[in-house]
């Protein structure tokens, strides 16, 4: 056994680092660090800077603009990159629509949405859960009716992802509802300009406008928006699922949260010393550096094994369930870190500029955790997780 | 990156699991613990034939293994097999013997002799350096007077490796002949049916020579002997995980099998989650080994913390799915999961190693 990267590996490691440190602006790092909600133009920024340098489309091939990346090289980025708390780059074109055109799509598809993906022309947001369609995705109720060179869409699709900033989204529609929930399912690119979609945003419980829901009302769509077989949809979909997820561990993240609550502790003072001092509190945050050291561990020895040509499968949700709880878990400790100041809240709507009320570290500690809520009940909730787990590992 | 057994490992790995399987259990076992020896002769000198012994050390000193990866490898298939004989004493002295270049070792690794480390006393809880055992240096020798507790198959030694502190107050590490003048032992049986005895020396002479160095050398024993027990617990788990899985699969209530609760299959997969992580542990405290000393402290820490919280999860576990039956001193299972609870009692459990961590990070 050997825990540590090749030459190659620790000399592309030293050059993501290097890159971090001269492209990424520090004015981003800090708001992702402290938690702050990134606008659209700091999003588009940072992915311009990355997309400038090749290192954008991070899941695909060469030949269409991708950086080529093998999974071990992936990881490597994903890691140094939310530890050095750069932006995230919005999945839902670059990481997910991309990967299912690639390999599902139309050469006409390929040449149309790949190009406009690296150039950041379109902002695309996955317009997958519905309102009865949640953990039982397979529940679609959006329609999908053919009338000519047209699809008409009518549904509506819930918990989107910044579909306020975007202009495409794509779809898991019903075209057929005569067999099992898994068949009848299209997956369908729709134009969020389009005459009868409408966008209407969901305030979570932080007071964040992250997600929304989308009307759609006699939408009419170009057949040639299909993607793949009409009725395929559930497949394609899936494919996304078994493709590499050793991101769910979101470990950079967790170490970046977890460096940042040591200085906060260290920061603030229990007893008349600093509440990194305070054993109870050190004995909790001990137990997450722990359970995150060996999820680093666990999650690279899932690299390791698909790098060899395995399969993530099943074993990814283990790093989604351990992750996820992780990275709440910190969130929890951060916003006990900060004591009384975790009550004030103070929103920080885009053109609101409050000062802020007790040390600038604690104003975004119970917004964040309020945030990370949503780890363990999206993409699969972790009880979701376990079901996959009970039929894929243990074979019950 | 690679997490895969070398070849060596691997046979050997492969043959100890056969042998395990095929010629020992836990009737051997139980059988061995009653016995005065406390321990199973045949089984040990076939264990020294298959070289497990020899695979715990490196060549420079007589064995042809000796890195960490072996040793995880050589524990965590003994605790599959919940191999009960003195290979962790073994471990443990032989590493002492080993770094103060004793020709010793030899008799350790062929079989023919058993060497036991007697480190902790009555009132010393986890502590290496808490010895009130006293090493009194005489013109011709050294007199040895204290108490040590639980020391697993002290009966079955040649040699005790105990720790005593001298006049000047460091502490030593001497090699006793058990059968020296002064020597007492009260055997006994461990909850996990492993012999193991109290010490008593009451001024037992050994010579100069027996003074084979500094505490450092204890502590550089339990590590080994730390990372042996994390990984022995590994195997155990592994077992006791599919033993209740095949339960949850046959056990038929309300007419049908009681793997179909979800409430159980989600107890289950949370096991499983737990113990990938608790292997990620193992794995990184085997690759810190080699390391600087602080990054090894830290890493045995988080693993033996590790270990104690999700080994003693899984025997709870596993216990509570099988209901009554495990219970029962007569299923395979409540030994594998008595050896699980145990291990969080030797070298520090999960609380001592979290404090151990802690003030190890504020560092």
């Amino acid at each position: 056994m050997d825990l540590s990267y090749t030459p190659e590996e620790t000399q592309f490691r030293d050059e993501v680092r290097a890159f971090l440190d001269e492209a990424l602006p520090q004015r981003l790092s800090d708001k992702v660090r402290d938690g702050s909600t990134l606008s659209k133009a700091e999003v588009e920024e940072w992915q311009a800077i990355l997309s400038a340098r090749g290192w954008l489309a991070t899941h695909w091939p060469r030949e269409y603009g991708g950086t080529g990346w093998n999974v071990v090289e992936r990881f490597i980025f994903d890691v140094e990159s939310s530890r050095a708390n750069a932006p995230s780059i919005i999945p839902f074109g670059l990481s997910m629509l991309a990967p299912v055109l690639i390999k599902f799509g139309s050469d006409a598809q390929k040449e149309r949405w790949l190009p406009r993906m690296l150039d950041g022309e379109d902002w695309w947001c996955q317009g997958y859960s519905e309102p009865g369609a949640g953990s039982d995705l397979a529940n679609v109720r959006t329609t999908a009716v053919r009338d000519g060179d047209h699809y008409v869409v009518n549904g509506q699709k819930t918990w989107t992802t910044m579909a306020q900033h975007a202009n495409m989204i794509f779809c898991l529609v019903r075209t057929d509802s005569s067999g099992k929930p898994q068949e009848g399912i299209s997956f369908l690119l729709v134009d969020m300009t389009s005459p009868g979609v409408e966008v209407r945003p969901i305030i979570t419980l932080d007071g964040d406008h992250e997600v929304n829901e989308v009307f759609f009302k006699d939408v009419r769509v170009p057949v040639e928006n299909l993607v793949g077989e009409e009725g395929l949809g559930w497949t394609y979909a899936k494919y996304l699922l078994t493709y590499e997820r050793t991101t769910m561990a979101g470990i950079g993240a967790s170490r970046a949260a977890l460096e940042r609550l040591r200085e906060i502790a260290q920061a603030e003072q229990s007893d008349g010393k600093p509440l990194i001092e305070d054993l109870l509190f050190a004995m909790r945050v001990a137990r997450a550096d722990i359970a995150l050291k060996n999820l680093e561990t666990t999650t690279m020895r899932v690299v390791a094994a698909t790098a060899q040509g395995g399969s993530t499968g099943a074993q990814s949700s283990i790093l989604k369930i351990k992750g996820t709880e992780l990275r709440q878990e910190i969130s929890a400790l951060t916003r006990r870190a900060v004591g009384a100041y975790a009550q004030p809240f103070l929103p920080e709507r885009e053109g609101a500029n409050e000062a802020p009320v007790g040390p600038d570290y604690a104003v975004a500690a119970t917004p964040t955790y309020l945030n990370l809520r949503k780890l363990s009940i999206y993409g699969g909730s972790n009880e979701i997780q376990k079901n996959i787990m009970t039929k894929a590992i243990l074979g019950l | 990156m690679d997490f895969t057994l070398s070849e060596d490992q691997q046979s050997l790995v492969d043959v100890l699991a056969r042998f395990s399987r095929e010629r020992y259990g836990i009737a051997k076992r139980t059988a061995a613990a009653g016995a005065e020896s406390g321990h199973d002769v045949a089984t040990w000198a076939q264990l020294a034939e298959l070289g497990v012994i020899g695979m715990l050390f490196s060549s420079e000193v007589g064995g042809y293994g000796g890195n960490a990866f072996d040793i995880m490898a050589v524990f965590e298939t003994l605790g599959h097999g919940l191999v009960g004989e003195p290979v962790l004493p073994a471990l443990l002295a032989g590493t002492v013997l080993a770094a103060a270049g004793s020709d010793a070792l030899d008799r350790l690794i062929d079989g023919s002799d058993i060497a036991v480390s007697a480190f902790y006393e009555p009132t010393s809880r986890y502590d290496l350096d808490r010895v009130a055992t006293t090493a009194t240096e005489q013109s011709q020798d050294w007199k040895i007077d204290g108490a040590k507790a639980v020391v697993h198959h002290a009966e079955a030694a040649q040699t005790l490796i105990v720790t005593a502190r001298e006049a000047n107050g460091t502490v030593s590490v001497f090699a006793v002949p058990a059968a020296a003048s002064g020597v007492t032992m009260r055997g006994y049986v461990t909850n996990d049916g492993i012999r193991a005895a109290e010490v008593k020396l009451e001024g037992v002479i050994v010579p100069k020579a027996a003074k084979l160095g500094g505490v450092a050398l204890a502590r550089d024993a339990v590590d080994a002997g730390t990372l042996a027990i994390c990984a022995e617990a590994l195997g155990l788990m592994t077992w006791l995980k599919d033993a209740t899985l095949e339960y949850l699969r046959t056990r038929i209530q309300f007419g049908k099998p009681i793997g179909n609760n979800q409430v159980l299959q989600h107890r289950m997969a949370d096991i499983v989650v737990e113990m990938e992580q608790a292997r990620s542990a193992v794995i990184n405290a085997a690759a810190a080994m080699d390391g600087p000393a602080d990054a090894r402290a830290l890493a045995l820490s988080a693993a033996k913390y590790t270990i104690g919280t999700t080994a003693t999860m899984v025997a709870e576990e596993a216990i509570q799915m099988h209901g009554g039956i495990g219970m029962t001193e007569e299923l395979g299972l409540s030994h594998f999961a008595k050896r699980a609870l145990m291990i969080d009692h030797q070298f520090g459990d999960s609380d001592h190693h979290l404090r151990r961590y802690i003030t190890l990070s504020a560092a």
